[in-house]
């Protein structure tokens, strides 16, 4: 026993599964300590904004002390920002109608494209080739920029409640800056938001906790039943194995996940909580647990052991708990793996076709792919809606698996390297 | 003298365990395989019978069902003279404590999670000592242990697989010790033994016999050691019974084209290998 706990340890591919998944614990259990509130909480005004920090506006203007830097490049990366690049290929293709050899013009250095521009433009030059259309466009990103490279002062104004009077509050230079630290608003959204404006990352964290549970219940209760099931098939035989084969298989005949949506959509929106879809999911996966434990079953009954503890006067529970459980206990662990695996699959399966756990209470993987998928984050290029759900499937379901194929070369001496 | 005394209970003995048209079929249609066919037995107290025969021949499966762990499909079982009745788990439970087994195979008759007193506390349960001090039942292994040749201190707090088949098998013994069955079934006790421990085995199982007045069904396919042990024999062919009598009429005398045959399988030491007139012997079997 201590041995067998020695190799498992020893494992890599289980220790990395395993490992994995507890990270993954850890994360979903620890987070909501630092961030609280209810990951369902609608924070944002909007759907999909981007991954980022977000700083209060009203409070950076208000925030106080300011200090002085004096950077390179500030007024250029500010230009740079507000300059689309469409703006800079016009400027580049007057410079060349110009004269101006197209190897000098480089759009990608900003500073560079400026200089030539200020000291090469004449608004009232007429390049040959040029539409007096197009000329009219680059003379207003002319304003535009002569606009730009101007620093002017932000003046704050603010509004006296009773005589509806215009104050100055603040005047903000472009060298000015504050701490970000000393924000009193600034909120970090890891992920950005979903479609509701609902915190990604928290949703994100709380989503991988609710489908773990999902799994583990659903795992919980194919293994338990498949087990009961295929220990007494298996032993008793007769009728009793004949009756139990005969539903066996029939839910092997019917697709599975068939009955799972047919079982859901009968159960009903309004009684669709986590527990619930993980208990359908539970009972119309137990057969091929039950198949296998009844295969081993029929091996280990003709044992001697067995056959002497019958003789020894033990009951059929004895015998079956004692005898035969610690001698398929190390495969039915590494079926229960695969069964929670399976389980976070199926529900997220079940909520991309809307019939998973009610949509409103709880957050799970499925789901926040069935609500990315409807607001079509895809097309919208909402990356951060969609794309880490699928991630964290593939993690804890590659971890999963990691841990059963390290189990299975710890018990199956065959699979030793 | 003591072989006097035992000859003797042996002629007056009355019949221990006895069936009448024993049958098991496995299967149904297609796939119906008749292992025990019509088999009629009778075994006397404290004999010695040794059931021979090849592999497939049913010898297991008649074990089985001497012990009740199979059903039989047709005939009857008389124990003690009456009709065996195994319907519930108590009346399983009082036959059990009268007809005991040991299996071939030392290394997959123990249970390799629980440790080596389970088995022994198991039987002194079995007896009725479950209330007993525990002091009386350390007691009691200690004395089954010995008459084996084993020390109950070595063996405290080991699991099955840190002993060797010998020592299994020995234990196996000092479980039917404790029992103290009217009945032991050896299925092929000592086939997985090693030679120097297989005489050992042999001796313990007699003295039992000879301690406890207890009878003893070997099954076996090694016609010698057959001899070597038993008073009776029977020889079985394809789930039938197709000789049986006195170990000296059957083996010495043997009248069926089978026994025959096991006798002639049976290497002697004294004659060379003759590798020529068996291969024409193999052909006319084929």
């Amino acid at each position: 026993m201590k041995n067998t706990l020695r190799q498992i340890l020893h494992a890599r591919n289980f220790m990395i599964g395993f490992i994995t998944i507890m990270i993954i614990l850890f994360a979903v259990s620890i987070y909501p300590l630092f961030n609280q509130g209810s990951p369902l909480d609608m924070i944002g005004l909007g759907t999909f904004f981007k991954p980022g920090t977000y700083i209060s506006m009203y409070d950076a203007v208000e925030t106080a002390p300011t200090y002085t830097l004096r950077l390179d490049g500030a007024a250029a990366k500010r230009v740079e920002a507000k300059l689309p690049q469409a703006d800079r290929e016009s400027m580049k293709r007057w410079l060349v109608a110009y004269g101006i050899p197209d190897e000098a013009v480089n759009t990608d250095d900003l500073n560079d494209l400026l200089n030539l521009w200020n000291n090469t433009y004449d608004p009232d030059a007429r390049p040959a080739g040029l539409t007096s259309a197009f000329r009219k466009s680059v003379a207003r990103i002319d304003t535009v920029l002569a606009g730009l490279l101007e620093s002017l002062d932000v003046r704050v104004y603010t509004e006296e409640p009773e005589s509806g009077e215009m104050r100055e509050t603040a005047q903000i230079k472009d060298n000015q800056y504050i701490n970000v630290s000393e924000v009193v608003n600034t909120r970090q959204l890891w992920l950005g938001t979903d479609n509701f404006g609902r915190d990604a990352f928290k949703e994100l964290l709380a989503a991988t906790g609710v489908s773990l549970k999902i799994g583990l219940i659903a795992g919980v209760i194919a293994t338990v039943l498949g087990l009961l099931l295929g220990l007494v098939s298996g032993f008793v035989g007769g009728i009793v194995d004949d009756i139990i084969m005969f539903f066996a298989n029939l839910f092997t005949v019917i697709p599975g996940f068939v009955l799972l949506i047919l079982i859901s959509y009968s159960i009903g929106q309004e009684q669709r909580g986590a527990t619930v879809v993980a208990a359908v999911i539970g009972c119309t996966s137990w057969v091929w647990t039950t198949r296998s434990v009844r295969a081993q079953t029929l091996s280990l009954r003709n044992r001697d052991h067995v056959n002497l503890s019958r003789l020894s006067g033990h009951s059929l529970p004895r015998i079956l708990i004692t005898d035969i459980l610690p001698y398929i206990a190390s495969y039915v662990v590494m079926a229960l793996i695969l069964q929670i695996c399976s389980g976070i699959l199926a529900e997220a399966q079940l909520s991309m076709l809307g019939l998973g756990p009610k949509t409103t209470e709880t957050p799970t993987l499925g789901l926040m792919m069935f609500w990315g998928m409807t607001y079509a984050a895809h097309q919208n290029g909402a990356w951060w809606a969609y794309f880490p759900v699928i991630l964290m499937i593939a993690l804890v379901s590659f971890s999963l698996n990691l841990m059963n194929t390290g189990l299975d070369q710890v018990f199956n001496p065959q699979l030793r390297s | 003298m003591l072989e006097q005394v035992l000859t003797n209970s042996i002629a007056q003995g009355g019949l221990c365990l006895s069936g009448k048209g024993v049958t098991k079929i496995f299967g149904m249609g297609a796939r119906r395989t008749v292992a025990v066919d019509h088999v009629d037995f009778e075994f006397r107290k404290s004999e010695v019978i040794s059931i021979v025969g090849e592999s497939g021949s049913g010898k297991t499966t008649l074990v089985k069902m001497l012990l009740g762990l199979t059903s039989v499909t047709e005939g009857d079982i008389y124990f003690m003279g009456q009709k065996r009745d195994i319907s519930s788990r108590k009346k399983k439970h009082d036959y059990w404590r009268g007809i005991q087994a040991i299996f071939q195979d030392p290394f997959s008759s123990y249970n390799i999670f629980h440790k080596i007193d389970a088995v022994l506390l198991d039987c002194i349960n079995m007896r009725g000592g479950k209330g007993l001090p525990k002091k009386k039942k350390v007691e009691m292994m200690a004395e089954a242990c010995s008459f084996v040749n084993l020390k109950y201190e070595e063996l405290t707090n080991k699991y099955p697989f840190e002993l060797s088949g010998g020592q299994m098998q020995r234990l196996m013994i000092a479980r039917i010790f404790l029992l103290q069955p009217s009945i032991l079934l050896a299925d092929e006790p000592t086939s997985m033994i090693d030679a120097c421990s297989r005489a050992t085995i042999l001796d313990m199982l007699l003295n039992l016999r000879k301690d406890i007045g207890m009878t003893i069904i070997f099954v076996t396919h090694d016609i010698g050691l057959a001899y070597y042990v038993s008073d009776t024999v029977y020889i079985m062919e394809r789930g039938k019974i197709v000789e049986f009598g006195g170990a000296d009429d059957v083996i010495l005398r043997p009248k069926a084209d089978y026994t025959q045959r096991l006798i002639q399988d049976v290497p002697k030491i004294h004659e060379p290998w003759d590798f020529t007139n068996r291969k024409a012997r193999t052909a006319v079997f084929v």
